[in-house]
């Protein structure tokens, strides 16, 4: 007897014990590292810019400045303590996206090179990959099929 | 671009929050609608991660106007090549030179 009452409990329990997520301070700590990353990232392509490129050729080397910055910082072990107060504003650029590539394989380096370092640096890279090359294909083909163009 | 960095109360892991937003990206991107948000707010559009959907989508726009159905192939990767490029080499730099931390 009783038992399902006392799962009800201990549910009430743990929801009462765990703490409360502020989500406001949160939502602001990722609107503001977000933007910050960005705005870098802004600055970056204007520099690129100004070397002469159109503001579309500029957005690549760009990409790739920030994934070189990223890597570097993740490398330091700042990008964690960064990502733990500013959750998605720090994931989500593209420099969280070399964090979530360095961070597993560095982790992992103790297992070897090649199935360690090698392979965990795909761990989070690997399905945004797939399913990103998947779904740009798939929407690409839709709009070729209806418009012809894409 | 700056709201949808408010994603942050669902419990989920990164993974699955990246994969969603490229997807998102992507879809976006084919409707048309992050075009404008890029021509808006720059960086502020292309470098969170939906920024890589479109950037494959544009790209395989601007294939095919080339060569036609093959590049709906050729077009995705052409576009993304720098930024996966240099993820991978800067990644296994970063992961070859440091020790993790706490």
């Amino acid at each position: 007897m009783d038992e399902s009452r006392r799962i009800e409990q201990y549910q009430s329990l743990v929801k009462r014990m765990s703490p409360k997520r502020p989500v406001l301070r949160n939502v602001l700590w990722a609107f503001f590292a977000g933007g910050v990353i960005s705005l870098a990232g802004q600055g970056i392509m204007w520099w690129f810019e100004r070397q002469g490129m159109s503001a579309q050729a500029a957005a690549s080397p760009t990409t790739v400045v920030l994934i070189g910055i990223g890597a570097l910082v993740t490398g330091l072990g700042w990008y964690d303590r960064l990502a733990k107060r500013a959750g998605m504003g720090a994931i989500l650029p593209i420099t969280g996206f070399a964090n979530a590539m360095v961070a597993p394989a560095m982790e992992f380096k103790s297992e070897g090179l090649i199935m360690g370092v090698g392979a965990r640096l795909f761990t989070i890279a690997g399905p945004v990959l797939v399913y990103g090359m998947t779904a740009a294909f798939l929407v690409a083909l839709l709009r070729y099929l209806i418009t012809g163009v894409a | 671009m700056l709201a949808q960095l408010v994603t942050d109360g669902l419990t989920w892991t990164p993974g699955q929050v990246l994969v969603l937003f490229v997807v998102l990206g992507a879809v976006l991107g084919g409707m048309g609608l992050y075009g404008k948000l890029v021509a808006l707010a720059g960086a502020g559009a292309t470098v969170p991660l939906p920024g890589f959907g479109y950037t494959m989508v544009e790209g395989i726009a601007h294939a095919v106007k080339q060569k036609g159905a093959l590049g709906l192939l050729t077009g995705g990767l052409t576009a993304a090549a720098g930024g996966i490029k240099a993820a991978v080499l800067f990644g296994l730099g970063a992961a070859l030179a440091f020790r993790p931390k706490g």
